[in-house]
């Protein structure tokens, strides 16, 4: 097992930080929208957890990448654009209704789920530590999501074709998770990263199980669209960031 | 340079961080205020350095908890209430804080305050739905229904009582 090197292990622990801070911030989009109170709670209660894990994992990547660079953790969150952010397409995705949010949380969260259990053996205590914690989130996330989609696939003949249609729209995004490219390899054979060929297997048995029991379609393999671990990204994601950087782009260094 | 310091020196030394043990013992959760931050399991390590600084370690327990900071702010308002100014507050991840490390007497405390308590050691369940019986902490009937898996703070889902009626918080289980 070799030693990873610094600004291969800061790339990883960025896509990771970048992924769970996009999802989280989707979900506060949904602040004072939610189809019901109990909703509205649990959605933006999902994006704290989610943006509190990003948290860690930026301010622990600052640690890391050490003296050649000076930003923190909000210079990295607020002062990147759209090609510096490595987190996985599928979460820049737009809300969309109800039903694509929940198809939207329930794939990540499947995916979330066995990357931190096999994280929690991860070389790097800190990132073993915040593994620990966030793969407990993100089983109850997981578990949230699939209890909709049961409701809304097994339910009226309108919700199983909304929730069918986020199924279908979003599967084209979900390949790029697996992707063992040189960044997730080094970081992987060094203890620090995470087997994807192995969480696919996990993450396809979840998903057929989730949307069997909903009484949907599972969708047949279809061409995968990738980059958003490289910085290639779609158009959502530069809107997103223009409405999260807005004040500090505008107000540069303003403190709570 | 470092010197072996005198008995009487590491008396004091001694009797300073068993003050600020004892002061720190005191902080309550400002979410949960029947419950100190040593009860919940948030209050990790109280220990001094070599130039008698206190470090104080503390964890989080939700990721997202937005009472964390505040949590940082008691801790160290307490220690400069007791006279205690060289002090140092860090966060600390690993190991991930658990509901498991919830006192017994803790647990009590919370049933006390309407709270039903965390489930013990079933937080590596694994079931894709839930069917978790939650016991009324008002009036112990185990007929209960959840309203919502999320509830007033992050570290709480909503249930409510089909025997007595009553609305109540339940702890989640992480």
């Amino acid at each position: 097992m070799g030693e990873l090197q610094k600004n291969t292990r800061f790339e990883h622990l960025l896509r990771l930080a970048d992924t769970n801070l996009i999802l989280g911030h989707r979900m506060s989009e949904w602040i004072g929208k939610s189809p019901i109170l109990e909703e509205e709670l649990a959605l933006t209660n999902i994006g704290l957890d989610l943006i509190g894990q990003a948290r860690a994992l930026y301010e622990h990547a600052v640690a890391v990448s050490g003296e050649e660079d000076n930003r923190d953790a909000d210079d990295l969150v607020f002062l990147r654009d759209a090609p510096e952010y490595k987190n996985l397409l599928l979460v820049e995705r737009e809300n969309g209704d109800f039903a694509h949010t929940m198809v939207r949380q329930m794939f990540y969260s499947a995916f979330a789920v066995p990357v931190w259990e096999a994280l929690t053996r991860s070389v790097d205590s800190e990132v073993a530590g915040i593994a620990g914690r966030a793969e407990k989130e993100s089983l109850y996330h997981l578990r949230h999501a699939s209890e909709w989609i049961l409701r809304m696939g097994d339910g009226t003949e309108e919700s199983h074709q909304r929730v069918q249609d986020a199924v279908d729209a979003l599967w084209m995004y979900t390949g790029e998770m697996f992707d063992m490219d040189e960044v997730e390899t080094a970081a992987f054979e060094a203890g620090h990263g995470v087997d994807l060929t192995a969480v696919r297997s996990e993450w396809e048995k979840t998903v057929r199980e989730v949307l069997t029991a909903a009484t949907l379609d599972y969708p047949e393999d279809c061409w995968m669209l990738k980059g958003g671990r490289t910085g290639k990204h779609t158009e959502h994601l530069g809107h997103l960031l223009s409405d999260m950087q807005f004040l500090q782009r505008a107000y540069p260094g303003q403190k709570w | 340079m470092v010197s072996t310091p005198p008995h009487s020196d590491a008396e004091d030394r001694q009797a300073l961080l068993e003050h600020a043990r004892a002061v720190l013992d005191q902080v309550c959760d400002p979410e949960i205020p029947v419950l100190t931050i040593r009860d919940i399991g948030i209050l990790r390590d109280v220990a001094m350095d070599d130039d008698g600084t206190i470090e104080v370690v503390i964890t989080p327990t939700y990721s997202g908890c937005p009472a964390m900071g505040m949590i940082a702010i008691e801790v160290e308002l307490a220690l400069a209430k007791a006279g205690i100014d060289a002090h140092r507050v860090s966060l600390r991840h690993s190991p991930p804080w658990t509901t498991d490390w919830i006192s017994d007497d803790a647990r009590e405390k919370l049933r006390a305050y309407g709270i039903a308590p965390p489930k013990k050691g079933s937080n590596s369940k694994r079931a894709l739905f839930s069917d978790e019986v939650i016991t009324c902490p008002k009036c112990g009937a185990s007929d209960t229904e959840k309203i919502s898996e999320f509830g007033s703070t992050a570290c709480k889902a909503l249930y409510r009582c089909r025997n007595c009626r009553e609305p109540f918080d339940y702890f989640k289980c992480i």
